[in-house]
């Protein structure tokens, strides 16, 4: 088996969903070459060397792979992957906009979103908003893959010295340009790889009222998550969505606040290993997946909080 | 220019799915069925870039059994041209989904082809992506905005770290995301007046597609469930729980 993984990246630092995904890799077991495709990308190649279970990194390091542009990183991943038994990446908005672009050049499924490796060919994904749990076997010759991040360990950072390639195979597909990135800037903690998580929902009212989450959130070293309603409200931006076809978290500590607890919200969360809602609706479904579940006005209880928390931290 | 959108028909998003005591799938026996609500977004970016004088005629085209049409009906009472159903009662997945779409390419020359990111039943965000690479197509996939200028489309994506625009050249693929767009509701003589409206069907054979499935669904299970847990009576004691007995504080 020789497995190709995808590097997830921003030119500057190896995302930590790459680590969880080279984890998926060595659970279906083989050699595991990392790729990594962008610009000015050689501290990138070097971190992705260092991980554990890693024999080879390849870079290609060219002006067409500078923003991921899915067009120009298929036409590689399909010309490099066809000499792979998998190819894998991480299950974020990248892997997710160009890796089905290389299935179809291949002419392979892709399946998206795995949590489990049965074995070589077969996987468990969710369906349905994670209310179904498939178990499903691929008789393609390639096995074309995304990976849920949470639901797999990630390997060490440090401790590998696998060789570093450079490859000159510039694919520039000459149908997409790059505009504009306006990128959130947070000093939190990634919403993805955080231990700990503070949710807002339509109960927060507006934007201005999250600042008494990321009071706490700055308190417990938490990141700030959301529920559709407060992003469509316009409250807060959507890459702090959680849920269904947001993001996908799985933190220690999960709290909700305001939130009802609709499925496609529980889809993004409910792997949390302890979940506290606050809501003032004692009926609200989301305290059925809670371990604690405080029933009071959020503008009470919140403010109360990070008082409770200044005495315990 | 020509616009094609692609409307799946799946289970309502508000109907809470089961899985069949045999573990062999879901049971979709007397359940709710409507139009993914990515689609309707997809639909309702079309309609408008219509009303805008930007497209001309706004094809709607589903793969699925028979009852499918009411999802294709829907779509023309939102505001769609035609509908073409390619009729089929065999599991479809997502690369024979994007090889009958191209296909249709083929034969309407769309400029631009909207879908949805994600079917909510196979949550699988693939068949916009396959779709573009078959016929080497740009793609704009999670969009929240769409603007079409001259032989180029401006889209804007909704990504994990916030917003990127990219432009494409036409003909272009685009995938929806929950921002794009607030879809309407179909009016009564709306609805009535889609009737009238034309909807050819079709099927994998007659356009020469082979569809048959590469991924094997060995079972089915419903996820563990959580428990509900206590309720705590005042804020001071949440903090006291967190901290001496789930200790994740
Ligand atoms: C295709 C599709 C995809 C979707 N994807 C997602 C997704 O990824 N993520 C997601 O979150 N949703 C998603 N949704 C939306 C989902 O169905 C719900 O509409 C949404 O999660 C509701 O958000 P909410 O809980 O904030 O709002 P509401 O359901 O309106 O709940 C607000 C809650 O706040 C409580 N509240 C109000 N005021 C106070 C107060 N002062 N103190 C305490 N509590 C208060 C109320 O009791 C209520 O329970 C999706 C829907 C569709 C159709
Ligand atoms: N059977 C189908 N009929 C019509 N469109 C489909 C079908 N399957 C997928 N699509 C389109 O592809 C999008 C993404 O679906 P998926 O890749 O399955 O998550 C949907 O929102 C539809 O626009």
């Amino acid at each position: 088996m020789s497995i190709l993984v995808i590097a997830d990246h921003d030119n500057q630092s190896l995302k930590p969903s790459t680590l969880n995904t080279i984890g998926a890799a060595k659970q279906i077991g083989g050699d595991i070459t990392v790729l990594v495709a962008g610009q000015g990308c050689a501290g990138v190649a070097e971190a992705a060397a260092k991980a554990e279970g890693v024999s080879k990194v390849l870079v290609a390091d060219d002006a067409a792979y500078a923003n991921q542009l899915a067009e120009n990183l298929s036409l590689l991943v399909a010309e490099i992957g066809k000499d792979y038994t998998h190819i894998l990446t991480p299950a974020g908005t990248t892997g997710k906009d160009f890796l089905p672009r290389v299935a179809a050049l291949l002419d392979v499924a892709q399946i998206s979103d795995i949590i489990k490796v049965e074995s070589a060919d077969t996987f468990q994904r969710p369906i349905y908003a994670g209310n179904a749990l498939a178990t499903v076997k691929s008789s393609d010759s390639i096995k074309v893959i995304t990976v849920r991040p949470t639901a797999f360990d990630p390997v060490a950072a440090e401790g590998g010295s696998a060789a570093v390639e450079a490859l000159s195979l510039a694919k520039d597909a000459g149908t997409s340009q790059f505009v504009k990135a306006e990128m959130a800037k947070s000093d939190r903690p990634e919403l993805t790889s955080a231990s700990i998580v503070i949710s807002g929902g339509r109960g927060m009212q507006n934007g201005e009222n999250f600042k008494m989450l990321e009071k706490i959130a700055d308190k417990l070293g938490a990141a700030v998550g959301a529920s559709r309603a407060a992003v469509d409200a316009g409250f807060v931006p959507n890459d702090m969505q959680v849920g269904q076809t947001g993001k996908i978290v799985a933190p220690q500590l999960y709290i909700a606040v305001g939130i009802s607890g609709a499925i496609q919200h529980l889809a993004g969360m409910s792997g949390s290993k302890v979940i506290v809602a606050i809501n003032k609706d004692e009926e609200a479904p989301i305290f059925q997946v809670a371990d604690y579940g405080l029933v009071a006005d959020l503008f009470q209880a919140v403010p109360e909080l990070e008082q409770e928390l200044d005495k315990v931290l | 220019m020509k616009v094609l959108v692609a409307v799946k028909r799946v289970i309502d998003y508000n109907v809470k799915v089961r899985v069949k005591p045999d573990n062999t799938g879901v049971d979709l026996t007397n359940v709710k069925m409507a139009m993914n609500p990515f689609c309707e977004i997809a639909v309702e970016e079309a309609v408008r870039l219509k009303e805008k004088g930007i497209a001309t005629e706004v094809v709607v085209v589903s793969i699925g059994p028979q009852a499918a049409q009411e999802q294709i009906r829907t779509a023309l009472a939102l505001g769609a041209d035609r509908g073409i159903l390619i009729q089929t009662d065999e599991e479809i997945q997502s690369l024979a989904a994007a090889k009958l779409l191209k296909a249709v390419v083929d034969k309407e020359q769309p400029k631009l082809v909207i879908l949805g990111k994600q079917a909510i039943d196979s949550d699988n965000n693939q068949t916009g992506q396959m779709l573009a690479a078959l016929c080497g197509y740009p793609q704009g996939t999670f969009a929240s905005e769409v603007v079409v200028e001259g032989e180029k489309v401006n889209v804007t994506r909704e990504v994990d770290g916030g917003l990127v625009t990219v432009a494409l050249n036409l003909p272009a693929v685009v995938t929806t995301d929950l921002r794009l767009n607030e879809p309407r509701y179909a009016s009564l003589p709306n609805i009535m007046k889609a009737k009238k409206k034309p909807l050819e069907t079709t099927t994998p054979a007659d356009l020469g597609v082979d569809v048959a499935p590469r991924l094997t669904t060995l079972k089915v299970e419903a996820p563990a469930q959580r428990k509900a847990g206590i309720k705590v009576a005042s804020v001071a004691e949440l903090v006291d729980k967190l901290k001496n007995e789930a200790k994740v504080i």
